[in-house]
């Protein structure tokens, strides 16, 4: 069984790109399961989906904790512990990163054992919403056993809803990632699932009778959300022109959902990049058009050559 | 034709196939995808009736039996709070003895509050007159759509029933699902014939009238429990025809490798499947495993669980659902039709899985060593929650964010 977890941002089209990568292994006889796994939708947030294919009826389920393939729609979550995106990973595991930099540098900086794939991050407009679909183009291309023809048909299918420009730009994408990865076609194997002799016993515990005081879903910390650094989920970031700023003091800072602008003394608007989720609303009132929005890697690549 | 469906398309397919005339709504995750398809499939024309948003799901459920009680064929679809509101009516409508089909896709009940699936939601309705098919895969969720209607309209019968399926393992997950053809199903499933059932101006009926006194209450409510139990043999009869017609048995109980079987998985849903493969594994390695899952569990099929555990040695009971204060509900449902049986096995209770908490390969495997051994021992271990030392790790981490009083970590 190919056993594949696409990790990426909510609207980077994980979801999307797994019905791809699954319906493409449908199309080429595999039977398949595919899934994605979020909470609460939030543009932005780390989620992830689930591909199972084999040849025979699949009866596992739920989250998959030994990947044979991960595929990483955006590096940045690297650096989000809780997206949890090596999780499982073994000698056997193969990393498809879509991104920046070389697969050498990757495995020694992760200290990942498997193999890595490096799919470079193409324009900007992929990056932000059709890097779901990309992973699953190179996705398909690593396991060997999807056809082109498979590929652009499953492509078809999925977003047939969305109308014939939606489905010529996926395709294209899709299609240049299969491509960009063809030397490393068939390095994604299938694996047996556990064996159950020789296994390791799960760890169990009888839990212990706790006070209610702290049995009860409470949060004693106040203004814990400040620790959440929602900066991370963004894709875009808005930038202030502030030579076309008319100092309003008030427009931006209003509506930003998330209280992430504040007004300083000289009336000037500055955004607090740690926690902006990246929604561009800000950009969308601003009445003199004074603030832009930039691809947030774009944005991160000129910090790294403006640093000294 | 065979196509990838998630379990919320395949229960919007079996309503359609059934040629729903009225489906009631009201929207909750992880539920809303069924009836956002079938609310495209009325706009489009491609299914001929009528959906309605109510202003809640006591309204909706009320609606939708009360549109059963004037001769139509109704659908309608919930999850966990949304089936918990509408507590009053669920118990209320079977006794008006007008069927029809509520999907319920399970997930967790507050508190704490939580999307992902256990069965305690669905078991809230175990007492109250509806029909329960449980469902362990999508092909499971569309088929048992179409046997709920035969079953629920059955003249013998006459109860609303409920498919159960579970969220996310089942409602977000696609699987390739065999859609019966319209033909197909209409030939298995004719349109509504009432038997009287009906709305006439002209003839009023004063419907779901109160009795006072015990003696009238006492008729209608055991008039209402023995319809379900003449279920269990309509059911044998009409799932024997699906399976002639579709090739998919779909028995009351499914057996899985458990006729030689020594130890028995016992569980009920979407995880079933993954006993199945534990089973398979057990089986490489020389253990004589199996598993039982009842499909149908109101009525609740005794002579078919008597009959294929007997001869066991022992059974997991795994519940995806905690009765506080009792443990398992699955556990003591079992026992109660197992206690003083010539031949039945050792009983085990686990509870796991609970808020959506995976059951890993390793802890089936490990609940069968310890049957095992339990086998060996003449006794069966206490009962154990499925948690691990790893989760309690995790579970002190975040009081210790949350500054939990007397938590390592947590601040002042």
């Amino acid at each position: 069984m190919y056993r594949i977890r696409l990790h990426g941002r909510g609207g980077q089209g994980i979801k999307t790109g797994s019905r791809i990568l699954g319906s493409a292994f449908f199309g080429a006889g595999f039977e398949v399961q595919d899934a994605p796994v979020y909470g609460a939708e939030r543009r932005g947030a780390s989620m992830a989906a689930h591909v199972r294919a084999a040849r025979s009826p699949i009866r596992e389920r739920g989250v998959i904790t030994r990947p044979d393939l991960v595929a990483l729609a955006d590096e940045t979550l690297l650096q989000v512990p809780a997206a949890n995106v090596l999780s499982g990973v073994g000698p056997d595991s193969v990393l498809l990163l879509h991104g920046n930099g070389d697969a050498e540098t990757w495995r020694a900086r992760l200290a990942f054992s498997g193999t890595v794939v490096v799919l470079p991050a193409a324009g900007e407009h992929a990056e932000a919403e059709l890097g779901g679909a990309r992973c699953a183009g190179a996705a398909a291309r690593l396991a060997g056993v999807i056809s082109r023809q498979q590929l652009m048909a499953a492509i078809a299918q999925e977003l047939a809803s969305l109308g014939p420009s939606a489905t010529e730009t996926t395709t294209a994408q899709a299609l240049a990632a299969y491509d960009a990865v063809a030397r490393h076609a068939g390095v994604l194997r299938e694996s047996r699932p556990a064996a159950a002799v020789a296994f390791a016993a799960p760890e169990w515990i009888d839990l212990p009778l706790e006070s209610a005081r702290i049995a009860a879903p409470d949060i004693f910390a106040a203004a814990t959300s400040v620790e959440m650094r929602t900066g991370l989920w963004r894709t875009m970031r808005p930038e202030i022109d502030y030579a076309h700023c008319n100092r309003c003091a008030w427009i931006c800072s209003t509506l930003c959902p998330d209280s992430a602008i504040r007004v300083l003394a000289d009336r000037s608007p500055e955004i607090d990049l740690e926690h902006c989720k990246g929604c561009m609303i800000c950009v969308s009132v601003c009445p003199p058009h004074a603030i832009r929005a930039l691809p947030e890697r774009a944005a991160r690549a000129r910090e790294l050559a403006a640093a000294p | 034709m065979r196509r990838l469906l998630t379990g919320n398309a395949a229960a919007a397919w079996g309503a359609r196939l059934a040629r729903a005339d009225y489906v009631p709504a009201f929207p909750i995750t992880p539920q809303t995808e069924i009836i956002e398809l079938l609310a495209q499939w009325f706009d489009s024309g491609e299914l001929r009736g009528r959906l309605t948003l109510l202003e809640s799901e006591h309204s909706m459920l009320t609606a939708a039996a009360a549109a059963a009680a004037t001769g139509v064929r109704v659908f309608t679809a919930t999850s966990s709070q949304g089936l918990l509101y509408a507590m009053e009516m669920l118990y209320t409508v079977p006794g008006w003895r007008a069927p029809f089909v509520l999907v319920n896709v399970s997930r967790g009940l507050a508190s704490p509050i939580t999307l992902e699936s256990d069965h305690n939601d669905v078991l809230a309705a175990r007492d109250s007159g509806f029909l329960q098919f449980h469902c362990a895969s999508c092909q499971e969720v569309v088929d048992s759509v179409l046997l709920a209607y035969r079953l629920a309209e059955d003249p013998r019968v006459r109860l609303p029933a409920i498919v159960n399926l579970d969220g996310f393992h089942l409602s977000f997950t696609r699987e390739p699902v065999d859609l019966p053809t319209a033909e197909a199903a209409a030939a298995f499933l004719p349109p509504f014939e009432s038997h009287g059932i009906g709305f006439r101006a002209s003839r009023p009926v004063s419907q779901a009238v109160a009795v006072l006194g015990g003696s009238a209450y006492s008729y209608f409510r055991y008039e209402t429990h023995l319809a379900a139990e003449q279920a269990l043999a309509a059911h044998g009869a009409i799932a024997a025809e699906f399976a002639q017609r579709f090739g998919r048995p779909h028995e009351a109980v499914e057996r899985y490798r458990s006729d030689d079987a020594e130890i028995v998985f016992f569980m009920i849903g979407a995880f079933a499947t993954k006993a199945m493969d534990a089973v398979d594994r057990l089986r490489e390695a020389g253990v004589a495993a199996g598993l039982v899952r009842p499909r149908l569990l109101r009525p609740y099929p005794a002579a078919d669980l008597q009959r294929a555990l007997a001869g066991r040695r022992a059974v997991a009971v795994i519940d995806q659902n905690l009765s506080v204060g009792k443990g398992g509900v699955l556990h003591g449902e079992l026992a109660s039709v197992l206690y003083g049986q010539p031949d039945a096995p050792l009983l085990a209770s686990y509870v796991g899985g609970l808020g959506g908490r995976d059951i890993s390969a390793e802890e089936f495997f490990q609940i069968a060593r310890e049957l095992q051994d339990a086998v060996l021992a003449g006794r069966v271990p206490p009962p154990r929650l499925l948690y691990t030392a790893g989760e309690l790790r995790q579970m002190r981490n975040l009081q210790a964010i949350a500054a939990a009083p007397g938590i390592a970590g947590a601040r002042a």
